[in-house]
Order: C-alpha cells, then sequence, then structure tokens
C-alpha cells in the first residue's frame, strides 16, 4: 500500500499532444485568430486569449449507427400506458434526448497563450525586404573568448597562464631551482673540507627532497581558455513612425494610425532581435518625439509632410547606414498636403527615402464611416500612386474603421512569393 | 477504537495513510473484498485534467486527438460546464487510483473507498477482465508503446506515423475480440515478443535477396471460395487484426502499430461493457464503507452529512423528460441495483421470491453480490437481476419508435406485469456493446483478382451507417489496405442497401 505525492511531477504532460494538435489544427486556428482579432483591441489581441474553432474541422470519424427504428427503455414514466403515443416533436418526446446517439462536437472556446496568439497571427507575414531579409535569418551565435577556468578540453588549455601559475606556486612554495642544485653540486664537487662537504651534501639532498614534494606543473596550475557563445546579430531593424498630427488629423484617425504603429512595431519584434524605432510627427515642421510624447502629445498646425521626410533623411543619414540597417518607415496621414508641398515630398521619396528603405507603408486614414473618403483621392495618395506605379517599394492602403486594421495590416505584409518575380522584370 | 480518522476538512499524507487502513479493514473484514495492493497517488487539478486526455492512463504515446482532448475538456473545465472527475482509477497492479488534492478529508476518504476498493475488486474478480486485460502487464505494455510509437517517428518521419495511427484509431472500434476462446493477452510477453521480431529482422535483412530472381508466378488457378475465405480467416470482424495480418503493403512497423491500438482497445473493451456494474459495485462498496465508518465514530455526523450530499449527487438519476436526461445514469442504475439486491436476500418479499428464487432470503449478502460482481456484465446482469420492485420505483418503460409510423412514438411496454420482462429485455440490450456497435466483417478479398476487399455491415432495424463518417473511415481502411475496399450494407435478408467503394488515396502508406 504506497501513498506517492505526485504534485511536484512536471505538469503539462498534454503539452506536446496540444502542440500536435495545434499544428493539425493550424488552419482552423489561425482563421479563428484573424477573426478573433478584428473585434478586439490591439492591446488586448496581443495578451493572447480565447478563440472558438470548429471542433469539426478536427473530427475522428468512426463508424456510426444512424436511423431506424429505435428501442428505448426510459425512467420516470407518470402517466402513459401501453399502448400509447408519444408526438414525436415538443415537449414529452424522447426523441432528441434518447440514448445512443454518439457524442456530438461543438464548437469549442481554446485558450491560447500570448505568444501562441501572436505566432499565429503573424504567421503568414513577412517583410517584404528583398535583399536584406535573408541575412536577418541567419542571425548567428558568434564565439568569445572569456578568461580562463579550471576545467575543459586539453585542447583548450592555456600554457603561458599554467606555467605562470606554476611559477607563482614554485617561488611561494620555495622550490629549488635547477640552478641552485648545480651550484650546490659545483661546490660539493670543489669542495676539500670533509665537514663542510657533509654539510652541503645534506643541504643537497634536502633541495633534492623539496624539489620531488614541489611538482614543476601541479594539476591545480592548469587552466583552460574559456570561450563564450555571443549572439552576433547580422541585421537589425529600424522603423520610422511617421504621422500627420496637423489640425485636420481627427482623434479618431489618430488612433488608427496608432494602432497600426504598434502592431508594425510587435511584427517586427517577432522578426528582429534589434528594433529601433523613431517617432517623427509632424505639422508644417517635424520633430522627432519620444514615445509618449507621440502617442499622447497635443501639437496642431498646417501642414508640411516633406518635413517630415527631410527629418527622416537626416536621421538616417546621422544614425542608421542602410548598408547596417532594414529600414522601415509607415507614414499615417489623412492625405492632405499644402498644394506647394507636392513636389518637394516626390523629390524627398523618390531620391532620398525609397532608395534606402526596405519598404515604405503608406496608411491613409480617413474618418469612420468614410463616406466622402472613397470619392476622390487625396493629393498624397495620387502622388504615391504614381510613385507605386514607377516601381517604388511602397505599398498604400486606405482605412476608416478600427476593424479594418488587422485587414490592411495582414494585406501589406502578406508573404509575397512572387515577390522576386515581380521585381525582377 | 473510535478514534476519528480526521477533523475537519483538512488532511494530509498521514490521514490519507489512517483512512486507507481504515476503509481496508472494512472492505476486508466485513465485506470479504478481494483487491489488488493500493497504489494512491495524490495529483493537481491540471494534471488531472493531463490524464483525462490520454484515457485516463499515466502514459500513452503522443497523438494530437489526445491534444483535442485535453484542449477540449480544459476549455469546458474553465467554463465551469464541467466539474472534474474526483478519481481516476486505473486497472493495473498494484492498482492506481488518482487523487485530487482539492478534496476534502471525507472527500478523499469517499474516493478511497470507492476506487481503491470498490473498483479494484472488481478489476480483480471480475470475468471480462479475467479474461481479457492483464492487469500486471499494462503498464510496461504502455511505456513500451510510448517508447515504440517515438522510435518510429524518428525512423521514419512523424506524418508517417500520425497516418497510420489515424487509421488504426478510426477502426480502433472494430479492432476487438469480442468472443472468448483467445488466450488472455499476456502484454510483457507481447513487448518482448516484438522487440526479438524487430531485432530478428535486422538481423536477417540481407540486401541481396532483394535480387534474387522471382520464380514463375504461381498457378492461377483460383482457389475456390471457401479455401480462400479459410486460409485467410475470413470471415473477420477484428478489422485491425486482419489488416496487421493480411494488409499486403503495410511496413513491419506499421502492421507492429496496428498490433497496439488493438491491444489497448482490447484492454478498455471490458470497461465498455461494464459501466453500470463497475460503478454500481464502487458505489455500493463507498456507501457501505462510508456508513460503517460512521457506525464506527471514526467520522463525525459533520463528515457523514457531507459524503451524503456527494454520494447523492453522483447516484441522482433525472427522469426522462428533465432537462438534465442524458439516458441512465450508470451510477444511479448500478447502486439501485446492488441495493435491491441486498433487500432481495435480507428481506424479500413474494414477488421476489417467485422472480429469483436462487437469492431471495438467501442472507449472505455479500456473498451473492460477490458472485453477481464476478460473473456478469451489464447487459446478463440487467437481464439477471433488475426486479419489478425497482422497475416500479424508477417507473421505466419502453419506448418504440418507427420512423414509419405516422402516430409517433409509441409506448410498448410499462412497468406493469404485462411489461416488466420486456422493458427488462430492452434495457439489457441497451446494454450490449456487441449490439449498440456497428455489425461490420471483413468478407471477403479476391486477391488473384483486383484485391479489392469486401465487407459487409448486417444491418440490425433498419439502422445504416452514417455515410460521411463511414466514408471517411473507410479511406482510412483502404489507405492500410492499398487497394479499393468496398462496404456492402445488407439487412437480415441479405438485401443490399447501400454500397461504398473508396480507392485508396495516392500517398502510398507503405514506403
Amino acid at each position: 500500500m504506497h501513498i506517492i505525492d505526485r504534485r511536484l511531477n512536471p505538469g503539462g504532460k498534454s503539452l506536446e499532444n496540444r502542440q500536435r494538435f495545434l499544428r493539425r489544427a493550424k488552419s482552423l486556428v489561425q482563421g479563428a485568430v484573424k477573426k478573433t482579432s478584428q473585434e478586439r483591441d490591439i492591446k488586448d489581441v496581443l495578451e493572447g486569449g480565447e478563440v472558438t474553432i470548429p471542433l469539426d474541422g478536427m473530427h475522428e470519424p468512426r463508424f456510426r449507427r444512424e436511423g431506424g427504428t429505435r428501442d428505448m427503455v426510459l425512467p420516470g414514466n407518470k402517466k402513459f400506458i401501453e399502448g400509447d403515443y408519444l408526438q414525436r416533436s415538443g415537449q414529452g418526446s424522447a426523441k432528441d434526448s434518447g440514448p445512443g446517439e454518439g457524442d456530438s462536437e461543438d464548437a469549442f472556446r481554446f485558450v491560447l497563450s500570448r505568444d501562441e496568439f501572436v505566432d499565429l497571427f503573424l504567421d503568414d507575414l513577412e517583410l517584404p525586404d528583398l535583399a536584406k531579409r535573408k541575412i536577418a535569418q541567419t542571425e548567428s551565435e558568434g564565439i568569445q573568448r572569456a578568461g580562463y577556468t579550471t576545467a575543459g578540453s586539453p585542447a583548450n588549455i592555456s600554457v603561458s597562464r599554467t606555467v605562470r601559475l606554476a611559477l607563482a606556486r614554485r617561488i611561494a612554495l620555495k622550490r629549488p631551482r635547477k640552478e641552485e642544485i648545480e651550484e650546490l653540486e659545483a661546490a660539493i664537487a670543489a669542495c676539500t673540507d670533509e665537514d663542510e662537504r657533509v654539510v652541503l651534501l645534506a643541504q643537497l639532498e634536502k633541495l633534492k627532497a623539496k624539489t620531488k614534494r614541489i611538482p614543476f606543473i601541479d594539476p591545480l596550475d592548469i587552466r583552460y581558455r574559456r570561450y563564450e557563445k555571443v549572439p552576433r546579430p547580422v541585421a537589425q531593424a529600424v522603423m520610422f513612425c511617421l504621422m500627420d498630427v496637423s489640425g485636420s488629423m481627427s482623434e479618431h484617425m489618430k488612433d488608427l494610425a496608432k494602432r497600426f504603429y504598434m502592431l508594425l512595431y510587435v511584427f517586427l519584434k517577432r522578426r528582429y532581435k534589434h528594433v529601433e524605432i523613431v517617432f517623427i510627427r509632424h505639422t508644417d515642421r517635424a520633430e522627432e518625439v519620444d514615445e509618449q510624447t507621440f502617442f499622447y502629445g497635443p501639437a496642431s498646425g498646417g501642414t508640411l509632410v516633406s518635413s517630415a521626410l527631410q527629418a527622416m533623411h537626416e536621421i538616417v543619414r546621422e544614425r542608421f547606414n542602410p548598408s547596417d540597417w532594414n529600414i522601415y518607415a509607415a507614414q499615417a496621414s489623412d492625405g492632405d498636403n499644402s498644394y506647394s508641398d507636392g513636389e518637394l515630398t516626390g523629390l524627398l521619396l523618390t531620391d532620398k527615402i525609397l532608395p534606402v528603405c526596405q519598404f515604405f507603408a503608406y496608411l491613409e486614414v480617413g474618418e469612420s464611416g468614410g463616406s466622402a473618403f472613397d470619392l476622390s483621392d487625396s493629393s498624397l495618395w495620387t502622388l504615391y500612386e504614381r510613385l507605386r506605379n514607377s516601381g517604388a517599394p511602397l505599398s498604400m492602403r486606405k482605412v476608416s474603421e478600427r476593424s479594418e486594421i488587422f485587414p490592411v495590416f495582414h494585406d501589406l505584409f502578406q508573404r509575397r512569393e512572387t515577390a522576386q518575380e515581380k521585381a525582377a522584370p | 477504537m473510535t478514534e476519528r480518522l480526521f477533523e475537519g476538512a483538512d488532511w494530509d499524507f498521514h490521514t490519507l495513510q489512517r483512512i486507507t487502513d481504515a476503509c481496508e479493514a472494512v472492505a476486508k473484514n466485513d465485506l470479504g473484498l478481494d483487491v489488488y495492493p493500493n497504489q494512491i497517488e495524490v495529483i493537481t487539478a491540471e494534471q488531472m485534467l493531463d490524464a483525462y486526455s490520454s484515457v485516463g492512463m499515466p502514459l500513452f504515446y503522443k497523438h494530437w486527438s489526445f491534444g483535442k482532448q485535453f484542449a477540449y475538456h480544459e476549455a469546458s473545465y474553465r467554463k465551469g460546464l464541467m466539474g472534474l472527475a474526483y478519481e481516476i482509477v486505473i486497472n493495473s497492479s498494484p492498482c492506481i487510483s488518482y487523487l485530487m488534492e482539492e478534496n476534502t478529508a471525507t472527500m478523499q476518504t469517499l474516493v478511497i473507498a470507492h476506487a481503491a476498493f470498490g473498483h479494484n475488486h472488481f478489476f480483480k474478480n471480475n470475468y471480462l477482465f479475467k479474461q481479457w486485460t492483464d492487469a500486471e502487464g499494462i503498464l510496461d505494455y504502455l511505456d513500451f508503446a510510448k517508447t515504440y510509437v517515438m522510435q518510429c517517428e524518428e525512423r521514419y518521419g512523424r506524418t508517417e506515423v500520425e497516418r497510420t495511427l489515424d487509421a488504426a484509431h478510426a477502426l480502433m472500434s472494430h479492432g476487438i475480440d469480442r468472443y472468448p476462446g483467445k488466450k488472455k493477452l499476456d502484454l510483457r510477453a507481447e513487448e518482448k515478443r516484438a522487440g526479438r521480431r524487430r531485432q530478428h529482422e535486422e538481423e536477417v535483412f540481407n540486401d541481396l535477396w532483394r535480387t534474387v530472381p522471382k520464380g514463375a508466378a504461381k498457378s492461377k488457378s483460383a482457389l475456390s471460395l471457401e479455401r480462400r475465405r479459410k486460409l485467410l480467416g475470413l470471415p473477420q470482424e477484428n478489422l485491425l487484426y486482419f489488416l496487421e495480418k493480411s494488409a499486403p503493403r503495410l511496413a513491419p512497423w506499421q502492421r507492429e502499430l496496428l498490433r497496439i491500438v488493438r491491444h489497448i482497445a482490447q484492454y478498455f473493451y471490458p470497461q465498455s461493457q461494464t459501466k453500470v456494474m463497475n460503478e454500481g459495485t464502487a458505489t455500493y462498496v463507498h456507501y457501505r464503507i462510508m456508513t460503517k465508518l460512521h457506525e464506527q465514530g471514526r467520522i463525525t455526523d459533520g463528515n457523514f452529512l457531507e459524503f451524503l450530499g456527494s454520494h447523492t449527487n453522483v447516484v441522482f438519476q433525472p427522469e426522462f423528460d428533465d432537462q438534465r436526461f442524458s439516458g441512465f445514469n450508470p451510477y444511479a442504475l448500478g447502486f439501485a441495483m446492488m441495493q435491491d439486491i441486498e433487500r432481495i436476500v435480507t428481506r424479500p418479499e413474494d414477488e421476489d421470491r417467485e422472480w429469483f428464487p436462487d437469492i431471495a432470503g438467501k442472507n449472505d449478502v455479500m456473498g451473492v453480490l460477490r458472485d453477481v460482481w464476478a460473473n456478469y456484465r451489464d447487459e446478463s446482469f440487467i437481464a439477471q437481476f433488475l426486479s419489478p420492485k425497482l422497475m416500479r420505483q424508477l417507473r421505466m418503460f419502453h419506448l418504440h419508435d418507427d420512423p414509419e409510423e405516422r402516430a409517433g412514438i409509441r409506448v410498448d411496454a410499462i412497468h406493469d406485469e404485462r411489461g416488466f420482462r420486456r422493458v427488462r429485455r430492452e434495457l439489457a440490450r441497451q446494454h450490449d456493446v456487441g449490439y449498440i456497435d456497428a455489425n461490420i466483417e471483413v468478407v471477403d478479398v479476391d486477391l488473384s483478382g483486383d484485391r479489392r476487399l469486401i465487407l459487409h455491415h448486417h444491418v440490425i432495424k433498419g439502422s445504416q451507417l452514417n455515410e460521411t463518417d463511414a466514408k471517411r473511415v473507410l479511406q482510412h481502411l483502404a489507405d492500410l489496405w492499398t487497394y479499393d475496399v468496398a462496404l456492402i450494407e445488407v439487412d437480415a435478408n441479405d438485401k443490399v442497401l447501400r454500397e461504398y467503394v473508396v480507392s485508396p488515396r495516392p500517398i502510398p502508406v507503405a514506403a
């Protein structure tokens, strides 16, 4: 008779099975994740949580009988006598609840961890950077010297350090040096006085004994070179968030823009170990600000889009060498720009910004409802469209509702199987 | 002797030890139970969920469907739709009972009495378990199965293994030998044999033999139908066994996987035939033990009331027009019948003497019950021991639903003199696993022709197979067989009702 406490056993024995299930149900769960994410705030979405998937998609078939005549014995007869008939539908009929119906499987809610959720959400997305991404994926671990250790493989013995330690020990323990012994032996050979000779011989014996006692190299002297693995970031990314905060941008529009940036940030964070993020807001002049100011600071004024691009260009020149950094920019605006600025904006983009950018996303935000939104293209939209048609790595979308943020984002970063081919001709 | 086992709701391991000793004393001395050695393990709710998802076994091979089970149970548990079972007990020697740490001391006592003595006695003594299961070998065998599946995944790829297991699971309920005659499984020997066979295969593998020229094909003279069937052991209703032995293109490891799934299905087969008896026994035993402990003053009135509360919930039987009704509750029916037998044995009425001349007034309750527990399964148990009094008490009635009948569902029999035997017979039939499962068997295969496998489903009372599911299962079957498979549904007069033909999917199951 044993009583065993298993509570401390590692739990999660089903984890592996659960992961297998997730892998198998991936497309279903992914669909569910997307659906769920449309209904929720980004913050909540990134916390992970429940999704509902139809169990039917993961059905395990069995031979089941159905139909035919059925006999059943039930408890709780109150009024029936032999030969009575029960109506088939409605109350009092036992048909629906009769036994032997087989297990029915409903859709069920399924709790995903934060990581699982974000992974599934971002799974089929990819950064549209054609060249550098490959480098980004091969992010490697380098090896670096990191001092000495007392244990290791023989190949790593550091001879000089070992000998140095041995020497120090020998000196401290007063091990006689070879020269001393030779000197003494010479003295003995030269000595004529018998008494002195005996004394010298005794000295020599003592020294030789000491030599034996104190080894030249003791195991405790041995030092090995130690190596440490260090992650060597091969590629890094910087994201520029350019936001129009001019008077024409309503709270709703800013909200849409912020959501988009947040999502982009999470996305980049997944792909790169090092993501820098630069916030630039602009009215008719641009400034680099911190996150708090960017998202919550009040500012208002006219609109000069070129100012933001100019600021971005300068920051790139100063801090982010395009050969080391993957540069992304996301611009959110309501599309209004002062008429005179159009040409300058176009020039800046084609000459300075787009050549160094992996990808430039332009998000045009509109008022909720967005009826006037569809009527005519804004001045920026027209400009960007022209650029895109001439082959610039530029994507643009219009958004007017919160729920559109995810689909649009998804759309922008959809894995492009044929991106290379498209770019080639 | 009247020292209390515990005070309040708290317990520690010494308490559990005292409780077990006290229960054991009652079980052995008063009830005369004969049990496997007990092993009691305390686990958390999460571990209980884990155990649920691998059919209650402590170790099992990995498969996605267990992950699905886990997700399903976990979700309904979190939503509060489902409480966790208080206990899980495993038919093994030693008999392992899992207790949840959340339980109060009273509940632990109940669970120990229920699982460690009630179920345990039943497992050890019921003829079906004796005949079909190998309590000593099961844990080792599951360990072997787990390792074997893992090795297969390493060697042949996870997808391949998963495909085979999926197919085997779909046919699991048709991987059972229903009739005794075969030897009882000895899972330890089984495991050794599998190991030896693998070793043998590796030893005798010689690539040279592949280049040996094949002799001229054997004469094509068709074997006579009878002879062919006999060679293949047809008709065969154990589909997994048939595939394992006769499927032409399965790799040896795939046959071994089918074998594993088949053995596990066989191990659980007695449990599906004895739900009412098994739960009834355990419930009756815990009721007797708890009552005795209360009489001895070893648990307080308060504890006993707490126990009665749980006990009443467990044996609650909603009536057919109740929202909560979902068929007969095996705990309720089983317990009621055990108590009824006790009544018949000790205080029979004239009716009982007439119906149960063998046991009425015999006065040796435990002797009679132990005999019943050892020698019956649900179907025969109900057919023998459901008394008129209990049928009246539960107000049982028999409905006959013929879709052709316009007037509705007919009440065929009720709990009166005319109806007793018919109600009892029908209820017994409802608990006959052999009757509930579709009766499907391999009847023929054309080995010299197109190698099409032919199965028959013997339709009973016009109840045919669900079409979608049948097609999917047949697809799995065809994938394993690697040639066409035909399933013919025939009624009692051999009239063909429906016919399915499925071809294997192009991805070959065998490499």
